[in-house]
């Protein structure tokens, strides 16, 4: 817990004793300039990852949420562009590094695990010749050793008989398999930070379970940061110490799990939590917020969730400031729900 | 019909008595199996002519499912990809025919109904598909999609058709004013609307919803949950229920069937089953559904995965993965056997 309030309380601007976040994202903007207008994809986006904490980045698709993640890699093709904003890997600028320094860092220190395995594994290459290739792209070591390192991942992640998925190919492996070495992959090169993009939404409860487990044991064991980008809360609520809640490009509100979900401020985040069926509702109507998801093209300046929220006025058309009305409560509103939280 | 021919009774019993004054439930599915073959190539032919070569493969798809729902029910169908749960599903809306046994509508075998029964038992069970993207023809327009099928068969006249879809659009949420539009001009949460008017427009009595939700985003599938509910109480809808989403399950059905590799292995009262389930596997299952309330959980799940359906384990398809597995796990196949009032499970710790 108290790194944790620490690092809070240095976001509010006090540069002594702070202990060095592996990413930090300022004020980043990335939008796609289309014919149609600007697509205003992350909008002022700012938040911070602690070596061995699990950042959990929720939202609905077209949130953000993944563009979020793809900012910090350097992968927005045009016509997206990082439009302004620092991000910040243990203080080194991301947004002005060349690309050969980024080409240096992807799949390096920073690793990413994408939502579909068989998109991002090659269907032609063996397992191994996959995994030996990311090791050799950034370190010297022949061909034998690499191999062990593979084999050494695999069996981390929970594969059995390693040494036979080594010699196969993607397509004899099961969905949960793939994506097992797609996060031995990412754990390779014993990254910093590892951005996860749902890598389990495609999955079975049961290889969910198994898959968050082990994430969670190996970010404890290795200290690396991880941002685990979902949907779904319940996931974030099991496995993250920090939740950011992104709503139409913005975090409209950040804190730590256990707050977040038993105290949203947010009346998207109040919502949100509202439309999750759980036991003690069985048979009753869920809370459901109207309408849909907004537009991303030309959006209205003020709060993009006026138009869906039970407190929505005239105010709501200026554009709410973060302020952290709770230590370590960041929230983006001009009317939270502070009343529940007092009471 | 071999209806006992296994004994995967699931849930005979209860129906009976949860709808009194309706002995014969809305729809029995007895004894009901699915195999898929791959038929042997020319080669593998040949081969087996001169007494040699490989068997044909076989997949069980479903392996004799017993289930009756009652007028009004709502059974939620629960299992891991490839469990066989939508392919019972499909069985169910007719859209393909069993291998072995049979469906009854309302008592009567949908394969022995002729003309004007069969019509009705046709109109009276409907589909509702998970994805809204590829279930909608993107070449007609709302108005067609929903309303081409009650005009064919006679339900409402051609000049009658406009009102009628208007009608069912309201009762889905949907304006009717957007009736000229293509699919492609929905988001997601409302095409899935328009898969619902379209089940909806031959007023069926039994909707088989599989994964009808999955697809959409939080805040829409609680729209729709709700829109489901409504639409029971104002119908008086039956639903069967598929999902491999046990919140959801748990927050709409009444009663609920867990399968596992083509069989059940266990079904009772919603909440029965999730205070207290018995088959190890329903165990697992459930606790590994990640909940808001489990914070910083430690995530022990089962080990390894569903085997190939191909080449199921023998006796209880779950013992390679079951943490109590013991002597006839491996060799006889477990029963399912009453182990509580309205409650069915198919282990062989129960014996």
């Amino acid at each position: 817990m108290n790194p944790v309030v620490e690092a809070m309380e240095v976001t509010s601007n006090q540069p002594e004793n702070r202990i060095l976040p592996t990413l930090e994202v300022e004020h980043l903007k990335t939008h796609f300039l289309t014919r149609a207008g600007a697509v205003k994809a992350v909008d002022d986006v700012s938040f911070y990852v602690n070596p061995g904490e699990i950042l959990g980045l929720a939202g609905e698709s077209g949130s953000g949420k993944s563009i979020t993640g793809f900012s910090i890699l350097g992968l927005i093709d045009p016509p997206g562009k990082v439009v302004s904003g620092a991000i910040r890997f243990k203080g080194e600028d991301l947004v002005t590094a060349p690309p050969e320094r980024l080409r240096d860092l992807r799949g390096n220190r920073i690793a990413m695990i994408f939502q579909d395995p068989m998109m991002t594994l090659n269907p032609v290459l063996r397992i191994d010749t996959q995994m030996i290739e990311a090791v050799q792209a950034h370190r010297r070591m022949d061909r034998k050793s690499a191999r062990q390192l593979a084999y050494d991942a695999l069996e981390m992640v929970g594969i059995p008989a390693p040494a036979e998925r080594l010699n196969a190919y993607p397509h004899q492996l099961s969905g949960g398999m793939r994506q097992r070495v797609a996060i031995a992959i990412a754990f390779l090169n014993e990254p910093d930070l590892i951005i996860a993009d749902e890598p389990t939404t495609a999955l079975d409860v049961t290889i969910q379970a198994q898959i968050l487990h082990e994430a969670q044991a190996l970010c404890k064991r290795t200290g690396t940061a991880m941002i685990w980008i979902t949907h779904d809360l319940a996931v974030v609520a099991g496995l993250a110490d920090r939740i950011a809640v992104m709503y139409a490009g913005r975090i409209v509100e950040t804190g730590l799990t256990d707050d977040v979900i038993d105290r949203p401020l947010h009346p998207y985040s109040v919502g949100l939590l509202g439309s999750v069926p759980s036991a003690n509702k069985r048979g009753e109507r869920l809370q459901q917020i109207p309408g849909m998801t907004p537009n991303m093209i030309g959006l209205p300046p003020g709060c993009a969730f006026k138009a869906r929220c039970p407190r929505g006025d005239d105010v709501c058309d200026l554009a709410p400031e973060v302020s952290e009305l709770l230590p370590g409560r960041q929230i983006r509103c001009h009317h939270p729900h502070l009343e529940e939280v007092s009471a | 019909m071999t209806r006992a021919r296994t004994g995967n009774m699931a849930g005979d019993v209860t129906a009976e008595e949860k709808a009194p004054g309706a002995n014969t439930p809305l729809i029995e599915i007895a004894g009901i199996s699915k195999r898929f073959v791959k038929p042997l190539d020319i080669a593998g032919r040949i081969a087996r002519r001169f007494g040699g070569g490989p068997e044909a493969e076989t997949v069980h798809a479903v392996d004799g499912v017993n289930l009756s729902i009652a007028q009004g029910e709502v059974v939620g169908l629960v299992g891991e990809s490839g469990c066989g749960k939508s392919t019972l599903g499909r069985m169910v809306a007719g859209i393909m025919p069993p291998s072995e046994g049979a469906i009854l509508y309302k008592g009567r075998d949908i394969a022995s109904l002729r003309g004007d029964d069969k019509l009705e038992a046709t109109f009276a069970v409907q589909m509702i598909f998970q994805d809204p993207f590829s279930s909608l023809n993107p070449r007609m327009r709302v108005e067609d999609i929903v309303g081409e099928a009650p005009v064919v068969h006679g339900l409402v006249s051609r000049s009658g058709k406009s009102d009628y879809v208007d009608e069912i659009l309201t009762r889905v949420g949907l304006d009717p004013a957007l009736k000229r539009r293509y699919p492609h001009q929905f988001s997601g949460g409302q095409r899935q609307r328009i898969g619902i008017a379209r089940a909806l427009a031959v007023k069926p009595k039994f909707l088989v919803c599989d994964e009808a939700i999955a697809a959409l985003d939080v805040s829409i599938q609680a729209q729709i949950i709700n829109l489901f509910m409504d639409l029971r109480d104002e119908l008086d809808l039956t639903y069967l229920f598929i999902s491999h989403d046990l919140s959801v399950v748990e927050h709409i059905s009444e009663r609920v069937v867990i399968m596992y590799l083509g069989r059940v292995v266990e079904a009772a009262q919603a909440e029965d089953l999730f205070a207290a389930p018995n088959h190890p596997y329903a165990k697992a299952l459930l606790s590994e559904v990640p909940r808001l309330d489990q914070r910083k959980q430690d995530f022990r799940p089962i080990k390894g995965e569903i085997p190939s359906p191909l080449d199921p384990p023998p006796g209880c398809h779950f013992h390679p993965r079951c943490p109590q597995s013991f002597g006839p796990c491996s060799i006889e196949r477990p029963v399912l056997k009453t182990i509580g009032p309205d409650h069915l499970s198919a282990c062989h710790l129960n014996d």
